[in-house]
């Protein structure tokens, strides 16, 4: 929060200046163009690391900005995919209304959540959103009959998007598909958090027992928060159901949740971007080693993730921003 | 028919006691430093493969191993204390979950690497083998060993903690850290010390739990789970408070299991939540 510090005159201008595109941004989002022409064979992997990279933004709303460590956030990808996959099962494929139904149904469910959520901290908190996605799991594997136990949700079809473009072996569509759907809820997702109410948010994660106490009405904050990031997890977990065709228990699982923690701390927590990279970097580094036995990747991820906490707290893109302002104050020295 | 009512409730104890012996540690550690030690489930993991490892390879008896099952995560443990966890104390909840799960992360590859994925089969002693008809109850006394080992266990924390000096230096600085440390406590060396211990008994009730649970490189997570429920519901830094959301998990876990065996764990998760939103600081808990 240095940067609070040269804000000048008012507020007003300090959020607007924060809302102005580096031109880092744009080359970023125009590289997310380049497996279209470069890397047509990875597209089913792109479109996989979009709809992550949306599930790690989600997270990081809460946890970057809100900071809430949450065990859980994998309910929220579930009930969005197992939402979305039943619909097209048992109403219609049509792909636009069954990420709507699966948004809406994760959202219901963050709502819902969000009363126990919005009145712990610490401790209890992590237990308690540990315990509410593994309930979650237990319930979808013993209602078998609706969502298919521990076989997954099988035969799933969804309709051409927009009555033309298929959801093929090649990817084209899933990728744009889901580029779109990261793209526009990450242009939400920027505007939401250089907002008053975004600072609002910071405010809660430096000290939450300061911000009642000067008026922020700290609980219905987390709650609305709470109930937008589990509104884009299940936006994830719909596109997942729909670019997938199939919904794997493990959609919900533990593993899942702590995966995406990782993503996101790799990356650089509360930094918008930071769980987009570390999505970007886990999903190639996982799919390059593909080859090693999983027990044998998680030494390298566990390795990894001791390196990053103990040696960079603020994850690569924090050790790319301290490099940047360590090589500009030498030169400005000159 | 009553007996299943008492042969669920005799297997719920027993199960309970071997939760208490898992937990009990990382409750006291969380209380004494606001640890969130993720990786406390490891530790019990290296005495479970120090037993295995002492019978099947080097001929031991299962009883002699029990011991070292206790010593050499203990001793591990203050390295690790050393190492890594004494520069986290002060910090955030996420950067200590975040450490202790890569450190839970690398133990369940290592124990893979070394002994494999399977389940690692053990000789339990004939005595303990079998069952006994009292009163027209089952007994299977190696829960009747489990019971007797985590109520003696029980029974010396309890006396540890009330009647000796560093048990009073212990609940000092969970009471208080700051007033302990200013009344001349060490409370680095107390909590590095409870640490040891409770990551000894961990490594214990790993070993015990081979004949009931069995052993596999997974055992780090799939026991964190109900650790935690029982730390979380139990109250942090409470031994009693342990003891009886062990016992309750174990019991309900059990009884779930036995009559509604269709909803799984689905039980112990509602009780948990239904707990911890009554009392959020767990049953015993006073913060």
């Amino acid at each position: 929060m240095a940067s609070i510090t040269d804000v000048g005159t008012e507020p007003v201008r300090y959020l607007k200046r924060q809302t102005r595109w580096h031109w880092a941004e744009t080359v970023f989002w125009l590289a997310t163009l380049l497996p279209f022409y470069f890397f047509p064979d990875y597209l089913q992997l792109a479109s996989q690391i979009a709809i992550t990279a949306l599930f790690a933004l989600s997270l990081d709303l809460i946890l970057g900005y809100a900071g809430i460590v949450s065990l859980g956030h994998a309910a929220f990808l579930g009930t969005g995919a197992y939402a979305a996959g039943i619909f097209s099962k048992m109403v219609w494929g049509e792909p636009f209304t069954g990420l709507i139904v699966g948004t809406a149904a994760a959202a219901l469910l963050g709502y819902a959540s969000s009363f126990v959520i919005a009145r712990f901290r610490h401790l209890t908190l992590i237990m308690i959103t540990l315990g509410l996605g593994l309930l979650l799991e237990q319930a979808a594997n013993s209602a078998g009959w609706l969502t298919g136990g521990s076989d997954g949700l099988q035969g799933i079809e969804i309709w051409p998007l927009l009555g033309h473009f298929d959801f093929g072996l090649w990817g084209y569509t899933a990728y744009s598909y889901s580029l779109i759907a990261l793209f526009v809820v990450f242009l939400g997702a920027r505007r939401l958090i250089n907002s008053p109410f975004g600072l609002a948010l910071r405010g809660i994660r430096e000290n939450a027992l300061r911000m009642p106490a000067i008026g922020a009405p700290s609980r219905k904050h987390i709650r609305t928060i709470y109930t937008l990031s589990a509104a884009i997890a299940g936006l994830a977990g719909a596109l997942l159901a729909q670019t997938t065709q199939t919904v794997a228990l493990d959609a919900l699982g533990f593993q899942r949740s702590a995966d995406v923690l990782i993503m996101v701390v790799l990356g650089g927590a509360g930094r918008l971007y930071g769980g987009i990279i570390g999505a970007i970097v886990y999903m190639i580094a996982h799919d390059q080693f593909s080859g090693i036995a999983p027990q044998y990747w998680y030494f390298w991820i566990g390795l990894l993730l001791i390196a990053v906490v103990m040696f960079l707290p603020n994850g690569i893109l924090g050790g790319l921003q301290a490099t940047a302002n360590w090589v500009q104050d030498q030169w400005r020295k000159r | 028919m009553l007996p299943p009512v008492f042969g669920v409730l005799f297997d719920g104890l027993a199960y309970g006691m071997l939760l208490f012996l898992l937990s009990v540690g990382l409750s006291v550690t969380l209380g004494l430093m606001n640890f969130v030690n993720l990786a406390h489930c490891a530790f019990a993991m290296v005495g479970g493969y120090v037993t295995v490892l002492l019978m099947n390879h080097f001929g031991w008896s299962f009883f002699l191993t029990l011991p070292l099952a206790f010593l050499v995560p203990a001793l591990l443990s203050v390295g690790f204390e050393r190492v890594f966890y004494r520069r986290f104390y002060g910090k955030s909840d996420l950067d200590q979950v975040l450490l202790t799960i890569g450190i839970a992360f690398v133990s369940v590859a290592a124990a893979a690497w070394f002994f494999g994925t399977t389940q690692q089969p053990i000789r339990t002693p004939a005595i303990l083998l079998g069952t006994y008809n009292v009163l027209g109850i089952d007994i299977a006394p190696y829960r009747l060993f489990l019971i007797i080992v985590g109520a003696a266990i029980t029974l010396a924390l309890i006396a540890g903690l009330e009647y000796t000096r560093f048990g009073a230096q212990v609940r000092a600085a969970v009471d208080n850290q700051r007033m302990a440390s200013g009344l001349g406590i060490n409370v680095e060396r107390t909590f590095a010390i409870t640490f040891a211990v409770g990551s000894g008994l961990a490594g214990l009730g790993g070993a015990l739990a081979i004949q009931i649970v069995g052993l596999d490189p997974n055992f780090s997570f799939t026991y964190l789970i109900y650790v935690l429920i029982v730390v979380a519901v139990g109250g942090l830094g409470s031994i009693g408070g342990s003891l009886a959301a062990a016992i309750l998990i174990g019991v309900s876990d059990i009884a779930g299991k036995y009559y509604v065996p269709q909803l799984g764990a689905f039980l112990i998760y509602l009780v948990m939540l239904a707990i911890l939103m009554w009392r959020p600081s767990g049953l015993f808990g006073r913060r």
